[in-house]
């Protein structure tokens, strides 16, 4: 069984005026693992999309094994023997591992006799490095377990080339270098090559052969990753030289006054089952509490019930008087927030900048009058904030979706962040930003701290974590099952705790 | 032994017998509900398929003289509603649901307006099946005589069971209902098993329908359905989405709506039409209590996006 040699020739692709893929090339060896690196929209996922049928190049072609090939479905690249993993994975969350796996080849069985047809799947799937149970539901596996599930459907079909769109973005450090560590082993063997879309340095040095770098739909550096630095690597993706990581304020000791206190906190998660259980913790005045955790731990319920959008059980106060997330309660307590997607989460896609940049205080003097807008004020506050918060917009009335992902999290932490901030609540604010808003996330996060505010900071991102917090809990399960101080902290350690593997 | 001494045991009878009666068009219409739903849409407008299908069914049956082809060309005129339910929701920004509704509309229309001329005339019924044969007692004969499509039905929702459980077609039309994006990725025609999905759904309406109009006692008229069609959708929610519960939740609506008239049967003619609302009463229940925010709701096929 030889891997095929695929490549991918000056492939070009527009959505109408937007140039996605701008005459990238990428050729993948035989036997290697290739790793895709670029920011959110430099046309990794496009590439990938159109190497598995489900985009058409306007221009270039696929090369398998040194002969033309047209993808005009994901059936023609299953023959090919090219299967993707995806970030959202493409399980069915109600029938089981088995099922997932018959109804993934490529001709479907008339009639299933489902003992006969468990007892062949076993004998298959022993032969595999990941062990995943086969009659459990999809929908009750953990997520590492989901991604092995998928890696496994793959190689059940056969597939010679892999692609893995940011497999460990759900995954604990020690899994992911487990699933990784497989796929890399599987190369080495000569029985596959794999495509490694990631942004994160570490698993690309580790774990692939070649390196191509995207920006703006261009393919910008390509070679072997041992002939490249992170520092080069780095600058290709962002395109202009790094300037360093933030540097960290003094650090100040922390006040005592508790700002945030939650008792014992319960909440359901959107199917009815408790996804947080009996959870206390407290933030200082002066301190950003950090939470990691694999995502679905119930770090999103945690949120939402601390800011009323969930129904709860148990207390929540704020500088010592309760808090329900009334909007009364939001301005006495000055309790912020930056959610992840912001635009989705944060904005109105629909209204305007300006209006956008005034939900919190449109109903305050000087923005209304009685029951009547000012729109006067309302205009002077969004150039206010616009010019101090450098938004880039086609205008103030343009609407909130013309923005880029960048510009709507500036335009959101300026809304926040000038409000009187007592307690800020970040999740995950920096999914899907660009390298340059993220740093400006972190930087705005630091000040507000250093301005005395108490800060509460969920995040998937271990590194993003331990670069900010002072202290970090670990939520595993729907409870806090770890704390450790900024200094104590040991990523393998809290990557156990992440994982559920050691009870509190 | 005489009618007479019987005594209260004619209640239960009564309901028995009223239950096979109306429960087989909650089944047919029902297990199509169930199709349709499990391919990831909704098809509301299943009332309209159903009136259709009994005035296809009773005029079909009163020209060829063959009940069995109203049966059939019920069918047909379901599927055609169907197809025509697939294809608009295929387009893009169109919504199932108001698309159902306006199909209720236009279904009940047509019937009304094509079966004008059918209101006279007397179309042969479909056979029953005189189980009771070996009682003397009329109430048991009348309670046992049991329609033939009844027992197609019953064969239908277990030939369904193993349809979604035991095939591939089956378990490719569970992938398409529950997640579109891994239909998509294993390269399966979403649009097309949908489409089919909802004609299969609307052809089991349109044969419930000509139940109505072709079975005991055999007319057609404008009143015939009480809204079955809707509450089917109800059935199906109720079923969580499994044919053989749905075969069940079917008897259990049969034996409320038979409810009312079997009282009157044995004499208890106070609160008639109190009775009569049983299955409404049934319907609203049923949804009060299957919406409810703290109860897990796994079984929903995703992409009908029932949570929240």
């Amino acid at each position: 069984m030889s891997v095929p040699q695929v490549e991918l020739k000056n492939m070009t692709k527009r959505f109408g005026a937007n140039l996605a893929l701008n005459n990238v090339s990428l050729p993948i060896r035989s036997g290697t693992v290739h790793a895709l690196l670029g920011e959110n929209g430099a046309g990794k996922s496009t590439l990938v999309k159109c190497l598995v049928g489900f985009y058409h190049p306007d221009e270039g072609h696929i090369q398998v094994d040194g002969r033309e090939h047209r993808l005009n479905s994901p059936k023609d690249a299953d023959a090919l023997g090219i299967g993707m993993v995806y970030q959202h994975f493409t399980l069915v969350p109600s029938m089981t591992v088995a099922q997932n796996l018959v109804v993934s080849s490529a001709t479907l069985p008339a009639y299933i006799n489902w003992q006969s047809e468990l007892k062949r799947l076993a004998r298959v799937t022993r032969k595999l490095p990941f062990h995943v149970p086969l009659d459990v539901r999809v929908s009750q596996l953990s997520a590492g377990e989901k991604q092995k599930a998928e890696i496994v459907k793959q190689l059940y079909l056969g597939r010679k080339l892999l692609i893995l769109d940011e497999p460990t973005s759900v995954l604990t450090p020690a899994e992911a270098d487990e699933v990784l560590g497989h796929v890399r082993s599987l190369t080495r063997t000569g029985a596959l090559s794999a495509i490694l879309i990631s942004h994160k340095f570490r698993e690309v040095r580790r774990f692939a052969d070649d390196v191509t770098v995207l920006r703006r739909g261009a393919s910008v550096r390509t070679g072997a990753v041992a002939d490249l630095t992170d520092d080069a690597l780095a600058e290709a993706m962002i395109g202009e030289p790094v300037s360093k990581m933030v540097q960290h304020a003094p650090k100040l000791p922390p006040k005592p006054n508790v700002v945030l206190s939650i008792r014992d906190l319960c909440a359901n998660g959107d199917n009815g089952l408790p996804a947080v259980k009996d959870l206390s913790l407290e933030v200082r005045a002066g301190e950003i509490v950090g939470i990691a955790g694999v995502s679905g731990n119930g770090q999103l319920e945690l949120v939402e019930a601390m800011m009323g959008q969930r129904d709860r059980n148990g207390t929540i106060a704020v500088s010592g008087s309760s808090f329900n997330g009334t909007r009364k309660e939001i301005a006495r307590l000055g309790v912020y927030g930056l959610p992840q997607e912001p635009l989705k989460n944060a904005c109105i896609d629909r209204m305007s900048l300006a209006e956008n940049l005034a939900l919190r205080n449109f109903d305050r003097v000087p923005l209304c009058r009685g029951i009547a807008m000012n729109y006067r004020a309302l205009a002077e506050q969004a150039e206010r904030l616009v010019a101090q918060f450098r938004v880039k917009a086609p205008g103030l009335n343009a609407s909130m979706s013309a923005l880029s992902g960048g510009n709507v999290q500036r335009a959101v932490l300026a809304r926040e962040l000038t409000q009187d901030v007592r307690l800020l609540v970040a999740s995950n604010p920096t999914f899907g930003l660009d390298f340059v808003a993220c740093e400006e996330t972190y930087r705005r996060i630091l000040e507000a701290r250093n301005g005395g505010a108490a800060v509460l900071l969920i995040s998937e991102d271990l590194d993003e974590l331990l670069g900010l917090v002072d202290r970090l809990l670990v939520m595993s399960g729907g409870r806090i099952v770890h704390e450790v101080s900024a200094e104590g902290a040991d990523k393998r350690v809290i990557g156990k705790y992440m994982a559920g593997m050691k009870a509190a | 032994m005489d009618a007479a001494s019987i005594g209260w045991l004619a209640l239960p009878l009564a309901i028995l017998g009223g239950a096979i009666r109306v429960s087989t068009p909650f089944i047919f219409v029902s297990i199509g509900e169930l199709i349709t739903e499990k391919s990831g849409r909704i098809n509301l407008g299943l009332e309209g398929t159903l009136m259709l299908g009994a005035m296809a069914g009773y005029g079909i049956s009163y020209l060829s003289g063959s009940p069995w082809l109203g049966v059939l060309s019920a069918g047909l005129a379901g599927m055609a509603f169907g197809l025509l339910h697939g294809l608009l929701c295929s387009v893009k920004r169109v919504n199932d649901t108001a698309i159902g509704i306006s199909l209720i509309v236009l279904g009940t229309g047509l019937a009304f307006f094509l079966g004008k001329p059918l209101i006279e005339p007397k179309a042969p019924p479909l056979p029953s099946i005189a189980l009771g044969f070996w009682s003397s007692v009329p109430q048991v004969r009348a309670a046992l005589d049991v329609n033939a499509l009844f027992f197609v039905g019953i064969a239908l929702a277990f030939a369904v069971y193993v349809f979604l459980n035991r095939t591939g077609w089956g378990l490719m039309l569970r992938t398409v209902g529950d997640s579109e994006e891994a239909a998509r990725a294993l390269g399966f025609p979403v649009l097309r098993v949908r489409i089919i999905a909802t004609m299969a759904g609307g052809f089991l309406a349109g044969v419930g329908g000509s139940f109505l109009s072709l079975s005991y006692p055999g007319s057609w008229s404008e009143g015939l359905s009480s809204g079955q069609g809707i509450m089917a959708v109800a059935l199906v929610i109720f079923a969580r989405w499994r044919s053989i519960n749905a075969l069940g939740a079917s008897l259990l609506f049969g034996g409320a709506g038979a409810l009312g008239p079997a009282l009157q049967g044995i004499g208890v003619t106070g609160y008639y039409y109190l009775f009569n609302a049983a299955p409404y009463v049934l319907t609203l229940a049923i949804m009060v209590a299957s919406t409810s925010r703290a109860a897990p709701f796994a079984d929903a096929p995703g992409e009908l996006k029932l949570h929240r």
